[in-house]
């Protein structure tokens, strides 16, 4: 995927949309990150890290019992396996160097499911910097594991009581105490969205998915896979996976939760810095994601994915709560594998596009599953009862 | 209804030896909130600016935040409050300050008529920044609005320069870094920014965020040509304060700048 334009666009998405004193934040972290991806000590720290300290490259996993009961050829890239459990690991170690490289001394962060709270805040531990997490209240309570892991990392929790107390707000809310801290802190977005450089950044740094899956793909099958399938939140392990793929003839399919579908629901806004497709009323107020997955409650979507979408060269799909739960429970079954909620969706799409027919029988197919299971245990356990 | 023209008002005012005293309102926040905005008028703000509600203001603090929230509940709407706002005429100009979401949302076009034609003369949209703010400033100057555009601490000196050569009606002088909102004491970047801005623009220049009492309008006025008071006046209407205690802040704010 190429790199947004001067104006930090992707066709007509993208930009930098922030009070006129982020722009100078904005500006030094797109300054930085340009340095950095371009010099080989700095890249070479990175992958180091990303090797010895995450674990890469993850493997993929051809699933023969579920590719059986589906009629296609699943395999699964495995960002379960890194440390602490999903793909939000690459992200922060890349932009935890990349703090140390501008001399700031303070990650501050939002989370929804708190994979990337817990994640930015295992970096700050490793890396030596201080660490603040915003969270909303209603998430921090969905995700109490995650908050106590946190803390048990050295890092403190700001549970975010404004608007729905979800990852939205926590987004604003890390916003508005980066404006107050900016000389001395960084801000760890979690995704591919936010101001420029964010999208592309965050992208980039998650493109060794893509990239690791690509190779390990050709070398399983002999050939790209037919279909790659992510799900989307802000769009980051997504982003990541297609930037592995977007030059082959693989179909891209991003999975967005059914109560958060900002492509199939959203209208072109300007949220958190971006301009995006976002969940919205008539009048511009922007509403509010539902979902049983904290990491899919955001009412946007990555301005990329709103680009692909536009040229087609991706498409966006949907999964409901309960064809989730069902797919969760059925990979587990048959695989032995317990995803995160989060890219259940991917599989819960995939099982409804193969039972339909829309999937060939015989269709190879890569669904990059983002994290696992352990910290959903919990609330899957209250839902299914 | 044709409003009071932004610039020439304050320039008015400003070369007549006044410090300039803007006062905020949150549209729909109460079911008299145009009283209320009536009150500031009469105990002697020179212009008001009319909060528009959003959904996410990421450069507002907590009472603001407060407020939105509460407006939006009572289901407040850009049209109803600019309905509200066209059905009194004011002898001070009136300004919209609202986030781009809104702005955007049914065409920058139609939303610059729409204040123009509820005699609304000036617009702040603290998320469109100069790189983002080009066609917003054109569509409002065709519709007879001011688009006024934000100056912060960290903003380097040719950027200040930019900013001040596009911004219309005013410069908005951002006195901290950080959100809107009540303060204990003025942020020491403010008055650098203000001897900044004074350098390189003649236009009307007004300083903002956490001005909470009139000693530290004061101050904030000293370096600049008048101050913006929001969150305090919100926090006051917020906490119960009636039209007439609201009146009396605005006019001890007014006496204190006339003093100096
Ligand atoms: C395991 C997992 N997958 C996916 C996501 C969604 O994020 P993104 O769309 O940026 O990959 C999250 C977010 O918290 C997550 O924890």
């Amino acid at each position: 995927m190429a790199e947004p334009s001067a104006s930090g666009r992707f066709g007509d998405y993208g930009g930098r949309f922030v009070p006129e004193a982020l722009v100078p934040a904005c500006a030094e972290v797109e300054a930085a990150f340009r340095v950095a991806w371009a010099d080989p000590a700095f890249v070479g720290t990175y992958r180091d890290l990303l090797r010895d300290y995450a674990g890469r490259p993850t493997p993929v996993t051809e699933c023969r019992r579920l590719s059986e009961v589906l009629g296609v050829r699943l395999l699964l890239k495995r960002e379960d396996l890194t440390h602490t459990g999903s793909h939000k690991i690459n992200n922060v170690l890349g932009q935890g160097l990349l703090t140390l490289a501008m001399g700031k001394k303070r990650l501050i962060a939002e989370t929804g499911a708190g994979q990337h709270g817990v994640a930015t805040a295992t970096a700050a531990a490793l890396l030596g910097l201080d660490c603040v997490v915003y969270m909303g209240e209603v998430d921090t309570q969905r995700q109490e594991l995650n908050v106590f892991r946190m803390r048990l990392l050295g890092a403190e929790v700001v549970p975010v009581r404004s608007g729905s107390r979800t990852l939205k707000d926590a987004v604003n809310e890390a916003m508005r105490a980066w404006v107050a801290e900016v000389d001395t802190t960084h801000y760890c977005l979690g995704s591919v969205m936010g101001p420029h450089p964010f999208p592309w950044m965050v992208r980039e740094l998650q493109r060794v998915v893509g990239d690791e899956a690509a190779a390990q793909c050709r070398a399983l099958l002999g050939a790209d896979p037919d279909l790659v399938v992510a799900c989307v939140g802000g769009g980051s392990n997504a982003a990541g996976t297609f930037a592995g793929f977007v030059d082959t003839g693989a179909a891209l399919v991003g999975v967005e939760a059914a109560g958060g579908a900002a492509v199939a629901r959203g209208v072109p806004g300007v949220l958190h810095g971006m301009r995006s497709l976002l969940l919205q009323d008539e009048e511009g107020q922007i509403l509010e994601a539902e979902s049983i997955s904290a990491g899919l409650d955001y009412p946007g979507i990555g301005p990329e994915h709103a680009f692909l979408a536009a040229t087609g060269r991706a498409r966006y799909e949907s999964a409901a709560d309960d064809e989730v739960l069902e797919a969760l429970q059925l990979l587990s079954r048959t695989e032995g594998i317990i995803p995160a909620l989060e890219p259940a969706h991917a599989l819960a799409w995939l099982v409804r596009a193969a039972r339909s027919g829309e999937v060939g029988s015989g269709s190879t197919v890569l669904v990059t599953l983002s994290g696992r299971g352990d910290k959903d245990a919990q609330q899957v356990m209250r839902l299914l009862g | 209804m044709s409003g009071v023209a932004l610039e020439p008002a304050l320039r008015a005012r400003r070369d007549a030896g006044a410090k300039l005293l803007v006062t905020y309102m949150t549209g729909e926040l109460t079911a008299d909130w145009v009283d209320y905005l009536q009150v500031m008028v009469e105990a002697g703000a020179d212009a008001v600016e009319i909060g528009v509600p959003f959904s996410d203001p990421m450069v507002d603090g907590p009472t603001i935040q407060e407020a939105s929230v509460r407006a939006l509940e009572r289901g407040a709407t850009p049209e109803a409050i600019l309905t509200a706002t066209g059905g009194r005429e004011q002898p001070v100009p009136l300004v919209a300050m609202t986030y781009a979401n809104l702005v955007l949302r049914g065409g920058l076009q139609r939303f610059a008529a729409r204040l123009s034609a509820a005699g609304v003369t000036g617009a702040i949209v603290p998320d469109l920044p100069l790189e983002e703010s080009g066609s917003w400033e054109q569509a409002a100057g065709g519709a007879g609005v001011a688009a006024v555009l934000l100056a912060a601490p960290v903003t380097p000196d040719d950027r200040l320069g930019l900013i001040c050569e596009r911004s219309h009606g005013f410069v908005y002088g951002v006195n901290l870094m950080g959100v809107t909102g009540e303060r204990a004491s003025l942020a020491r970047s403010a008055a650098v920014l203000a001897k900044r801005l004074k350098a390189h623009t003649d236009k009307p220049v007004v300083m903002g965020f956490g001005i909470s009492t009139p000693e530290q309008a004061v101050e904030a006025a000293s370096e600049a040509d008048g101050v913006v008071v929001a969150s305090a006046l919100m926090r006051a209407v917020l906490d119960g304060a009636g039209i007439a205690e609201v009146g009396d802040r605005v006019a001890d704010l007014r006496a204190a700048l006339d003093r100096g």
